[in-house]
């Protein structure tokens, strides 16, 4: 227990400054009125999915929860199910196997609900594009509010992605 | 100089494969197929990939793909199959890894496994789910990538329990964390797991089609997306099966720098790991600790080479970018202080007992099944065999490097966490032998294409197991390319690992062998 406690100590804080919101992120920003905004109450609550990606953008989803971008002491925390979710991360282009789940995933989130898609697959289809095994795009499956490039984005893109989609919860 | 041949009096007429770890080609009839099969699982054989392709336009018919490997050596077997009746011989009694692989190369192209006994050969689909008919096969050279069915309801016939106060729980494919797509099937009574049913495939997203018709250069890319934790490993897979068939060798530093390369991604991928498996046993601290010690690493991999992931580092050729003497001393310094933590951190694990109690005897694999069942990777290694194609065949340039494979007989998630943790040091250790001797000299060798037809075949050993490239090329052009991630074979282990243990430790022993469901799902 002691070795744990003088770990703890010795490492010290690690959180760096969260990213400032960028408005190029956005995709379409007359649905975020500041009415839904409000309803999210100064915490957000995130459900991924990973509709098809190659894995590599959950392992950027999984890093910003490190103690670097300590994205839960934004007020942000990743749930474990879509009812309890204020917003879905999606990942991948919408395999064929998964665009059900997806929906019904959608459909479970209470409204108002928002949506960021993950990646240059999330965004486009990316390299797998469309095809018999793949719809490509997370928007040709569901509404998307925020689209988020990269391959896979680091954890601050995610982040400005994220706090793209609820910046005008507190207009500037 | 030839290597030593394991196949030798197998009455089979055998062509070397060019490539850096040694493999040799083969025709067999499917008459002869179960056969051969049976003599190579004598000789202990293990079955790495089976495949299968459209040959329709070339002599009217398919072709079915094994490769088995024998001592660290690889038999490609080719069986030609009719267009009339595309069948061969069921071969998952023989290799009980093979049922997925048979049911996956059906739905995709409509050759099937046939068996006597209709019980024993699983003819339910595998990949294929809803998102196109049974009578469709989406390998076949005749059918357009482009062409989209509405999406059915998928219905699969789960096996049944039955018996008093047993029940399902199904999960998935949406689970509960941030983890890729999957289905669970639960048969319990209690808490206790009586059976455990993987469905996957949700990922299926034409991987093998997408490869179809690429030009050889850009085939790298997708092939370092395969199963993104592993990208160094699947890039490397697929340059050296490009290499191998463009007949190019290259420079020394090169290969280092992919080992290099190679070492950071199971060195990052394993403290991951590690940080979950703290988590799923009780232990945030854990996570905490060892995802700062994965995101140092990251941070250095962007530096140094430019991604955090190192995806599209290795190029068919060679890689993509040099580390200068900067570059390595960053590197060769992050090992002493990496060393340094993770020590103290495998201090902490080990003595914390609740911890220990999480991890001892639970999920575990016996050797003698981990054998049967084909497993690869650390996991095999957790469970007693000394399977490490950097130590066996050695390929270029662990042969200079020398690795000693880390066993463990125990084969539970006590056992999977050692041996992770002896791989960290392992990996550090070989990161400071390669900054510290990186041969002077070029990154790349010129790529030329080549007119023809060739065949390509490449094998790495990434941080979860063996990675396996089987390409074939016509001048220059992808005709066929087959990837082969080692969670086909750890998957069907998972299910008997679990067997007897209780719900709860399922995320725990699920972690422990970190499966790839984007590698399984193409």
């Amino acid at each position: 227990m002691l070795k744990l406690l003088k770990q703890i100590a010795v490492v010290g804080i690690k959180t760096e400054a969260p990213p400032r919101p960028d408005a190029t992120l956005r995709v379409t920003g007359e649905r975020l009125q500041d009415e839904i905004l409000r309803a999210f109450g100064g915490s957000l609550a995130i459900r991924h999915v990973d509709a098809g990606s190659c894995n590599g953008c959950e392992l950027e989803i999984h890093m910003l929860n490190n103690a670097y971008y300590n994205i839960e002491g934004l007020g942000i925390k990743f749930v474990a199910s879509p009812r309890h979710a204020d917003m879905l991360l999606v990942t991948g282009p919408v395999s064929r196997n998964m665009e059900t789940a997806l929906k019904r995933t959608y459909v479970a989130v209470p409204d108002p609900k928002l949506v960021v898609a993950v990646g240059d697959c999330g965004c486009t289809g990316g390299i797998f594009g469309e095809s018999y095994a793949s719809c490509g795009r997370v928007a040709n499956v569901i509404p998307v509010d925020v689209a988020v490039p990269g391959c896979p984005p680091t954890p601050i893109a995610l982040m400005q992605g994220i706090l793209t989609a609820i910046a005008t919860k507190r207009p500037a | 100089m030839a290597p030593a041949n394991p196949f030798d009096g197998l009455g089979l007429d055998l062509a070397p494969v060019r490539s850096a770890v040694p493999a040799w080609r083969t025709r067999v009839e499917a008459d002869k197929l179960r056969e051969a099969c049976i003599a190579l699982a004598a000789r202990d054989g293990r079955l790495v990939a089976l495949w299968g392709a459209d040959e329709r336009d070339r002599d009217g018919g398919f072709a079915l793909h094994l490769t088995v490997a024998v001592d660290g050596a690889l038999l490609w077997l080719s069986v030609p199959l009719p267009e009339a009746a595309p069948h061969y011989p069921d071969l998952s009694d023989v290799f009980l890894c093979a049922g997925r692989m048979q049911r996956a190369t059906y739905d995709l192209l409509g050759i099937r496994a046939t068996a006597a006994d209709p019980i024993a050969n699983d003819q339910r689909p595998w990949l294929r789910h809803a998102a196109w008919p049974g009578d469709v096969f989406p390998l076949r050279r005749d059918f357009p990538i482009s062409r989209v069915y509405a999406n059915g309801l998928d219905d699969y016939a789960f096996v049944a329990v039955a018996g008093d106060g047993v029940h399902e729980i199904p999960v998935g494919p949406v689970h509960a964390g941030t983890i890729e797509p999957g289905h669970f099937r639960f048969s319990i009574i209690g808490e206790k797991v009586l059976r455990l049913e993987e469905r996957l495939g949700y990922k299926h997203k034409a991987i093998d089609k997408l490869f179809e018709g690429r030009d050889l250069l850009s085939g790298s890319r997708l092939a370092g997306r395969v199963s993104g934790d592993s990208t160094v490993a699947y890039a490397w897979a697929y340059a050296m099966a490009v290499e191998g068939l463009a007949r190019i060798d290259l420079p020394p530093r090169a290969l280092w720098l992919r080992a290099l390369a190679l070492e950071r991604e199971r060195i990052a991928n394993h403290l991951g790991d590690l940080g979950y498996l703290g988590n799923d046993g009780g232990l945030a601290f854990g996570l905490a600790q060892f995802m700062r010690l994965k995101e140092d690493v990251l941070r250095l991999n962007a530096e140094v080479f430019g991604h955090r992931y190192l995806m599209d580092y290795v190029v068919p050729g060679g890689v993509a970018r040099n580390a200068g003497r900067h570059g390595c001393d960053q590197l060769a310094e992050q090992c002493d202080a990496l060393e340094r933590e993770v020590q103290i951190l495998k201090d902490i694990y080990d003595d914390h007992a609740g911890l220990q109690d999480r991890f001892l005897t639970c999920g575990r694999l016996a050797p003698e099944l981990a054998k049967r069942l084909g497993v690869l990777g650390f996991a095999a290694r957790a469970s007693g065999q000394a399977l490490d194609l950097r130590a066996q065949p050695a390929f270029e340039p662990y042969d200079r490097l020398g690795v000693e494979p880390h066993i463990h007989e125990e084969g539970d998630v006590a056992a999977r966490v050692t041996v992770r943790f002896e791989e960290i040091f392992e990996s550090l250790r070989l990161v400071r032998t390669i900054t510290a001797d990186l041969p002077l000299g070029e990154i790349a060798a010129p790529f030329a294409t080549l007119a023809g037809s060739a065949r390509g075949l490449g094998r790495v050993e990434g941080w979860r197991g063996e990675a396996m490239i089987a390409l074939e090329a016509e001048g220059g052009v992808i005709r066929r390319c087959h990837a082969h991630d080692p969670s086909w074979q750890n998957w069907p282990a998972l299910e008997h690992a679990i067997l007897g243990n209780i719900v709860p430790d399922f995320p725990l022993i699920n972690k422990s062998f970190n499966l790839s469901y984007a590698g399984q799902d193409l």
